[in-house]
């Protein structure tokens, strides 16, 4: 539970540390017009944003708590690792490449080319698929070779944690769905620019929990 | 402290409100049913949540019956009572308490309090609420399956929850465990809304150190939702995967009933330290909204600035922070490595110090205040007595070796109720006397709401403290029935049945709470705007139930803090948050006019 609790520890240091920030000197009793920039109003671009990061700290916790879990189940005399198939490295290498294409998807939102969103976009949902269906096969694969989610805690793991990050790859395509509709029925550049920051920032924290996941896998 | 000070209030234009963002709805579903609106979905959230509460109180009479009159009641099998302990714990937690301050009072008030027009994403607030009424009904469905309902008790540990034996091992537990997880999904969704609203929704000059309490304790108590939950999460999906798959996560190998299970070498003990480390910070996830909201209902009925204001934020977000560390209290007799026993004991007495420096506080706003006994504030005041109770007796468990001998007794029966059942249902009563004429138009009736507050509050003192007593000689926790023993004199028996009549008394007087609550709806005494004659921004708003949309045409803009009460020099004895530092006639702002 180290892991999670190291986690918890970091996200509640950040609230704290901006809280700090928000009372130092300040005297709430006192009646002033002192007006904040940036409050009320229309649905903002950032309130979006906050959402997602709050979003993604709900996930990290998830994950970390996945972590903690199969670091103290591996201490038990039970636990026989199993081969991680090589087809896995493969399709680390086609998510790194969806990240790429998302983040150029971004890079054109930024500078109004909706050809290149477009692009980034396709190339960007299409090589996520190939993941997803890349994983399904190593699945697969370790089936065919006998490891079945109940012969061994490390199998069931293996099935539980790559199935959750799929599920949140889904998700994340439910998302990468909507915003390419929107970009193929004619949208501006400006007008789906949020849908793809959030697109592109959601699969880079993907990417970074599926490293840290496989690195946890192939370290055990 | 001054009611006016500094030169910087030069005009400020009018904020400009941008209706366009603001849904719309067509037709009567999407008004009533289907609404986007954060009050429309509170009271969703909170007719639902006191519905299937209402369902876990009648099952704790059931329990009590049998309890107070072992072998009288036919229909009570042994099974059945741990169906009912089962359901009435787990309901009484989740699905009432974290429901209903969460998704009720803050859905109500966020919005209202910051001065929003709405939630910040209300499409994802509207599916938060559908997502958890289909929670809801499949615990409800998992009470009528073959085998019933789970009977493993509301803590689900396994081996246990899920071996022959235990009633509802199959059917039961898996749909207990996919409901929870459903209602997880459905609260990460409106837990979102209620902490970016805070971050980013707040009308302007309303500066997070302008907060209500309330607001405060909702956020705090959201946040570690949002970080707790998924501990629970984990813990059943993998249950569910030992349980349907038969992997061996948490399930040793195992004889059951003459059988060898399938699993090997699983850890229960893995199960505990996940549950925990969701149910220690859950605790504050009903304690927390409590605390802010009895802040609130102390100082508006007191007539008194809260003291230390600063302090009470800090204590909350300290109190938050610490939760996560003590988890592991309540598995001391899980044969636990003495050093980690130490540790866990050290955190549990700390994370006392920011709670008492709260109950100092609550005490302090009331000194010397102009209180008005009103009945929220009977409720608030009653909160403080039993929650310092219950606190007490939290000190004695957090200790090792007090914790071995009492543990699983009705000592421990008696600590939580105090602490995280009465104490936040204390303060639910009291919000919704509080709140009912903003929500209605039309106050409680007075005269119930006494008769309700006394009946409550002093027959669950009747109920749980004998309940001490009971522990301390050893009457056991879920036990069906106790037989002949020798450590129980007679006179246990005669108390048992002394606490069950008390608890039958208890909640045969929410009976008049609920009548109260329909016959004011139509025939209570007008409320007028404020009748509470209070500073926060929901009391200002242009109509009574607040319309769509909150606040008319223009947002308020915040000038103060929400504890503005009897200021020396000032024009009236509440100087709403919006009023600005040197307007404001005491007619004004007694009829919510502000300039
Ligand atoms: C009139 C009100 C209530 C009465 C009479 C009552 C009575 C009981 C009884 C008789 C038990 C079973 C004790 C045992 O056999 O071990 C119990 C357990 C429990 N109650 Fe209550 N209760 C009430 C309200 C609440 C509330 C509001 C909560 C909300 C937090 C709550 C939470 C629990 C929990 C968590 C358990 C443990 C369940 C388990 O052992 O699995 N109760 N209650
Ligand atoms: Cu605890």
């Amino acid at each position: 539970m180290g892991i999670s609790v190291g986690i918890m520890f970091l996200i509640m240091a950040v609230v704290a540390g901006w809280l700090l920030k928000q009372t130092m000197s300040t005297t709430p009793w006192i009646a002033r017009t002192t007006i904040v920039e940036g409050h009320g109003g229309s649905f903002s671009q950032a309130k979006a944003k906050i959402g997602l990061w709050v979003f993604l700290a709900v996930v990290t916790s998830l994950f970390a708590l996945f972590i903690s879990a199969y670091t103290t189940r591996m201490e038990l005399g039970d636990w026989r690792p199993l081969p991680e198939p090589t087809l896995l490295w493969f399709n680390t290498a086609i998510l790194v490449l969806s990240s790429i294409a998302l983040q150029w998807a971004r890079h054109s939102v930024e500078k109004e080319e909706i050809g290149g969103v477009k692009i980034g976009l396709a190339a960007g949902g299409g090589l996520t698929i190939s993941f997803m269906v890349g994983q399904l096969v190593a699945w697969q694969q370790l089936g065919d070779l006998g490891y079945h989610p109940s012969t061994n805690p490390a199998n069931g793991f293996f099935y539980l944690i790559t199935g959750l990050h799929g599920l949140h790859m889904l998700g994340g395509l439910v998302a990468w769905c909507r915003t390419s509709f929107k970009v193929w029925r004619g949208s501006e550049a400006a007008e789906v620019r949020l849908s793809v920051e959030l697109c592109t920032a959601y699969w880079h924290f993907l990417l970074v929990v599926w490293f840290v996941l496989f690195g946890l896998m192939l370290s055990t | 402290m001054a009611y006016v000070t500094h030169d910087e209030t030069a005009y400020v234009a009018p904020l400009e409100v941008e209706e366009e963002h603001l849904y719309h709805a067509k037709t009567w579903l999407g008004k009533y049913v289907f609404s986007q609106d954060a009050k429309v979905i509170a009271i969703q959230y909170a007719c639902t949540a006191m519905g299937i509460g209402l369902v876990a109180l009648v099952f704790s009479l059931i329990m009590r019956l049998q309890l107070g009159f072992p072998n009288t009641f036919a229909f009570i099998a042994p099974e059945d009572y741990y169906q009912f302990v089962t359901m009435h714990g787990m309901i009484m937690v989740i699905y009432l308490l974290t429901a209903l301050f969460l998704g009720g009072f803050g859905n109500y008030l966020i919005p209202l309090m910051v001065g929003a027009r709405d939630m910040v994403f209300p499409y994802v607030n509207m599916i938060s609420y559908w997502v958890y009424l289909v929670a809801v009904l499949i615990l409800v469905a998992s009470m009528f399956v073959p085998g019933g309902a789970t009977g493993s008790g509301w803590t689900l540990y396994p081996p246990q929850a899920v071996t022959a034996g235990t009633p509802g091992s199959d059917l039961g537990i898996i749909l207990m465990l996919v409901s929870l997880i459903v209602f997880i999904i459905g609260f990460t969704m409106g837990g979102l809304n209620y902490v970016v609203t805070v971050l980013q929704g707040r009308t302007r000059g309303m500066t997070l150190m302008r907060l209500p309490l309330t607001v405060w304790g909702i956020f705090m108590a959201t946040v570690l939702a949002l970080l707790a939950f998924p501990a629970l999460l984990v813990a059943c999906i993998m249950m569910l995967f030992d349980k349907i798959v038969g992997t061996s996560f948490f399930m040793p190998a195992v004889i059951s009933m003459g059988e060898q299970l399938p699993h090997t070498g699983g850890s229960p003990v893995l199960f505990e330290h996940l549950f925990w480390f969701f149910g220690h910070p859950e605790v504050y996830i009903v304690a927390l909204p409590a605390f802010g909201i009895v802040s609130d209902l102390l100082a508006t009925h007191a007539r008194k600035t809260i003291f230390g204001y600063r302090m009470m934020v800090w204590a909350i977000v300290v109190i938050g922070g610490l939760s996560f560390i003590v988890w592991a209290h309540h598995m001391y007799v899980s044969g636990m490595n003495p050093y980690f026993g130490f540790f866990f004991a050290t955190t549990t007495l700390i994370i006392a110090i920011p709670t008492a420096i709260k109950v100092y506080n609550w005490v302090l706003t009331l000194w010397h205040g102009n209180i008005r006994l009103t009945v929220p504030m009977m409720f608030a005041i009653g909160f403080i007595f039993t929650f310092i109770n219950g606190g007490l007796t939290g000190l004695f468990l957090g200790n090792v070796t007090v914790d071995l001998p009492l543990s699983d007794t009705y000592f421990v029966v008696a600590h939580f109720h105090m602490v995280m059942a009465v104490s936040p249902v204390l303060v639910v009563f009291g919000a919704i006397y509080h709140w009912y004429p903003k929500m209605t138009g039309r106050l409680l009736n007075d005269g119930l709401g006494r008769a309700h507050f006394w009946i409550t509050f002093l027959g669950t003192y009747a109920i749980y403290y004998p309940m001490h007593y009971l522990g301390f000689l050893g009457l056991p926790r879920r036990y069906y029935a106790m037989g002949p023993t020798e450590f129980m004199p007679e006179s246990a028996h005669s108390l048992n049945q002394f606490i069950t009549i008390s608890a039958i008394m208890v909640g045969a007087a929410q009976l008049l709470f609920l009548y109260n609550l329909i016959v004011s709806y139509r025939n209570g005494k007008e409320a007028g705007h404020n009748p509470w004659e209070s500073t926060t921004l929901e009391w200002q708003t242009p109509a009574t139930p607040p319309g769509h949309g909150n606040f008319g045409s223009e947002l308020p803009l915040v000038y103060r803090w929400a504890y503005d009460y009897s200021v020396p020099g000032a024009p009236a004895d509440f100087l709403p948050q919006n009023l600005p530092p040197q307007g404001g006639s005491a007619e004004g702002i007694r009829e919510g006019k502000v300039d």
